[in-house]
C-alpha cells in the first residue's frame, strides 16, 4: 500500500513528507506506549499513535518507520514536524479514533508485524 | 580498519532532546555501511539507554567503539544507581514517574529491551555513585 492510499483511506491531513507519499508500506502498528513499540514491534513501516511528543518521532526513527499517523485529531508541534522532515518520515493526521483507523487500514490490506 | 571511537554527551535537562545521541549513532553506523538490522538493533538499545539516562540519572555520556567485527557501547551516568539489578531487569518493573509514563515511556521494558537487542550486556552500578552499561553487538 502506498502512503498516499493511507492518507485517502483515513481521510488524513498531510503534515509533512509530500515527496514520500508514493513510498510503499506493508505493515503497521498502533500504540500510545513507545516502550511497547520499541519492545514488540518489528519491521513495521507505519505507526499510528495518539501520543504527541518528539519521542514519537524518535521512536519511529530508531525503528526505521516511514510514516506516523496521529489519530484522534492530535496535532504535532513544529519541533516534531521539523524533526520528522529531517528524518524523512511522513506525518499524517486523522480525526479517526485509533481502533477505527487501524481497522480501516487492516481491511484494506495493511498487516501487523506477525504478518496477520 | 582502525577502531572508530565516538563520544556523545546526553543532557539530563530536556526530555524532548532524549534520543539525539542515539540518532547520531544510528546515522554514523548507517553511513559506515553496517546491515540495516544491526543498525536498528543498536539504535533501539542505545535509545532505551539514553531515555533511562535522562529519566533517572540527569544525563550522562555514551562512548562508542566501532570495528568491522563489533560495535561496543558504554552508557555512563552519575545517577542514583540501581539498587536491585535483577528486579530492574524484569519486564514491567519501572520506577519512572507518572509524567514520564504520560510521554509514552516507563513501561518497565527499557533494560530487558536493551538486553534483547544486544549480544552482551553488563551493568556496573553502585547506589549513590552511578551506573555504567557495557553493550556489545557482534557483526556476524
Amino acid at each position: 500500500m502506498k502512503i498516499s492510499e493511507i492518507q485517502t483511506i483515513l481521510n488524513a491531513e498531510l503534515i509533512c513528507g509530500a515527496d514520500l507519499l508514493e513510498s510503499e508500506v506493508f505493515t503497521a502498528c498502533g500504540s500510545d506506549m513507545m516502550s511497547d513499540v520499541l519492545a514488540f514491534v518489528k519491521e513495521q513501516a507505519v505507526l499510528l499513535s495518539g501520543l504527541v511528543n518528539p519521542q514519537v518521532i524518535r521512536t519511529a526513527e530508531m525503528m526505521d518507520m516511514k510514516c506516523i499517523v496521529f489519530v484522534r485529531g492530535k496535532k504535532p508541534s513544529m519541533d516534531m514536524i521539523d524533526l520528522a522532515t529531517e528524518r524523512d518520515i511522513v506525518l499524517l493526521r486523522s480525526d479517526l479514533e485509533m481502533f477505527t483507523a487501524c481497522g480501516l487500514l487492516y481491511k484494506h490490506g495493511l498487516k501487523g508485524g506477525s504478518g496477520i | 580498519m582502525e577502531a572508530i571511537k565516538l563520544h556523545y554527551d546526553v543532557s539530563g535537562n530536556d526530555f524532548t532532546c532524549a534520543g539525539e545521541a542515539s540518532g547520531k549513532i544510528k546515522r554514523e553506523l548507517k553511513g559506515l555501511g553496517f546491515p540495516n538490522d544491526i543498525v536498528r538493533n543498536v539504535a533501539i538499545a542505545v535509545y532505551e539507554g539514553e531515555i533511562n539516562m535522562v529519566i533517572h540519572a540527569g544525563g550522562g555520556v555514551i562512548d562508542v567503539e566501532i570495528t568491522p567485527e563489533c560495535i561496543s557501547l558504554d552508557l555512563i551516568d552519575e545517577g542514583p544507581g540501581i539498587p536491585d539489578v535483577s528486579l530492574a531487569m524484569k519486564e514491567g518493573f519501572s520506577t519512572a514517574p507518572e509524567n514520564v509514563r504520560q510521554l509514552g515511556f516507563g513501561a518497565g521494558m527499557g533494560l530487558p529491551n536493551i538486553k534483547k537487542y544486544t549480544d552482551e550486556m553488563i551493568i556496573d552500578t553502585e547506589v549513590g555513585v552511578g551506573t555504567t552499561i557495557h553493550l556489545k553487538v557482534y557483526i556476524k
